[in-house]
């Protein structure tokens, strides 16, 4: 992913994997998302999610920051090739984001995405918005996560 | 307050959310573990975005609303976690100082077919901050246990 013009519908994005502790789960939700099936062992057995799981903001959290680590490393690469550096805004929202398997304490879940729709930002001159459908999924092969997220985009001249 | 059953909510009804004071150290230990951009980090590089100073990544704003949804209602409830979010939002920025509270309207209610123990709420949830201005909005359907089904 580069600077707006240079974004294809249709390229792939690898962001990484993670592997989810029952320490980070528990913090998380305790900070957040404090129900039981996310903070306790013993209540998450006891619950229909059977074993402690992830609330899905933290999940949806680290789906973020191997996007941006990502995103770091393309920069880097950018700038090897002598190409100026793309550039990011912020987020105006998402669409059908979909927990769609408990992520447990233990599952490693890999994210990647594709750009499936970019256009110019009626609003921000020289800025594009780009849309990236993006899925995580376990160790077992099994999609856990799914979203279709939108961002700001530089375009070459503002870069 | 009594526990909330699927059977308690109505269409139309509209949920008080709990109330949140958002920190500058607050905004900038989220952003350096999940969202380690500029405008997210530090005020002196965060004007050089759009943004304009120093705002709180999106994913901490819903994280926020979550723990305003737990205060609120979900916590003293029969939940039974959430498929996922239609659509949401992010309206305007969050920023260090604000005071973030909110509600949640209840646009559709139906029983499971295939999970009798459960039946499922649909919302419209809105953030608002201490101007009266939403921040950001989301609809998602959560699951709920039905009164009486074992748990």
């Amino acid at each position: 992913m580069t600077a707006y013009e240079r974004i294809t519908i249709g390229d792939s994005i690898v962001f990484g994997a993670h592997r989810f502790t029952a320490e980070e789960i528990k913090r998380f939700a305790v900070a957040y998302d404090p129900q039981p099936f996310h903070t306790d062992e013993a209540a998450a057995a006891a619950s229909h999610f059977g074993a402690l799981c992830a609330s899905g903001w933290h999940t949806s959290a680290v789906m973020m920051r191997l996007f941006v680590k990502y995103f770091a490393s393309e920069i880097e690469r950018t700038k090897a090739r002598g190409e100026p550096a793309p550039q990011l805004g912020p987020s105006p929202g998402f669409d059908d984001l979909k927990w769609l398997k408990p992520v447990y304490a233990g599952d490693e879940i890999a994210f990647s995405g594709t750009i499936i729709a970019k256009r110019e930002s009626r609003s921000r001159p020289g800025w594009g918005i780009v849309s990236i459908e993006t899925t995580g999924v376990n160790q077992k092969g099994e999609p856990v996560f799914a979203y279709t997220g939108h961002v700001f985009a530089a375009m070459a001249e503002k870069t | 307050m009594a526990k909330r059953y699927f059977e308690d909510f109505a269409i139309g009804e509209k949920l008080p959310l709990g109330t949140r004071h958002v920190t500058r150290a607050e905004i900038i230990a989220f952003a350096a573990e999940f969202d380690p951009q500029p405008f997210h980090l530090d005020e002196r590089v965060a004007g050089d975005a759009m943004v304009g100073g120093l705002i709180a990544s999106g994913w901490h704003v819903g994280a926020m609303f979550m723990n305003l949804l737990c205060g609120g209602f979900l916590v003293e409830s029969s939940s039974m976690g959430s498929p996922g979010i239609e659509t949401l939002k992010w309206q305007r920025p969050v920023r260090p100082g604000d005071t973030l509270t909110g509600y949640s309207i209840v646009i559709e209610v139906r029983a499971s077919k295939s999970r009798p123990e459960m039946g499922i709420v649909r919302f419209r949830h809105e953030v608002v901050n201490q101007a009266g201005e939403v921040v950001m909005w989301l609809e998602n359907p959560i699951l709920f246990g039905r009164r009486g089904a074992p748990s």
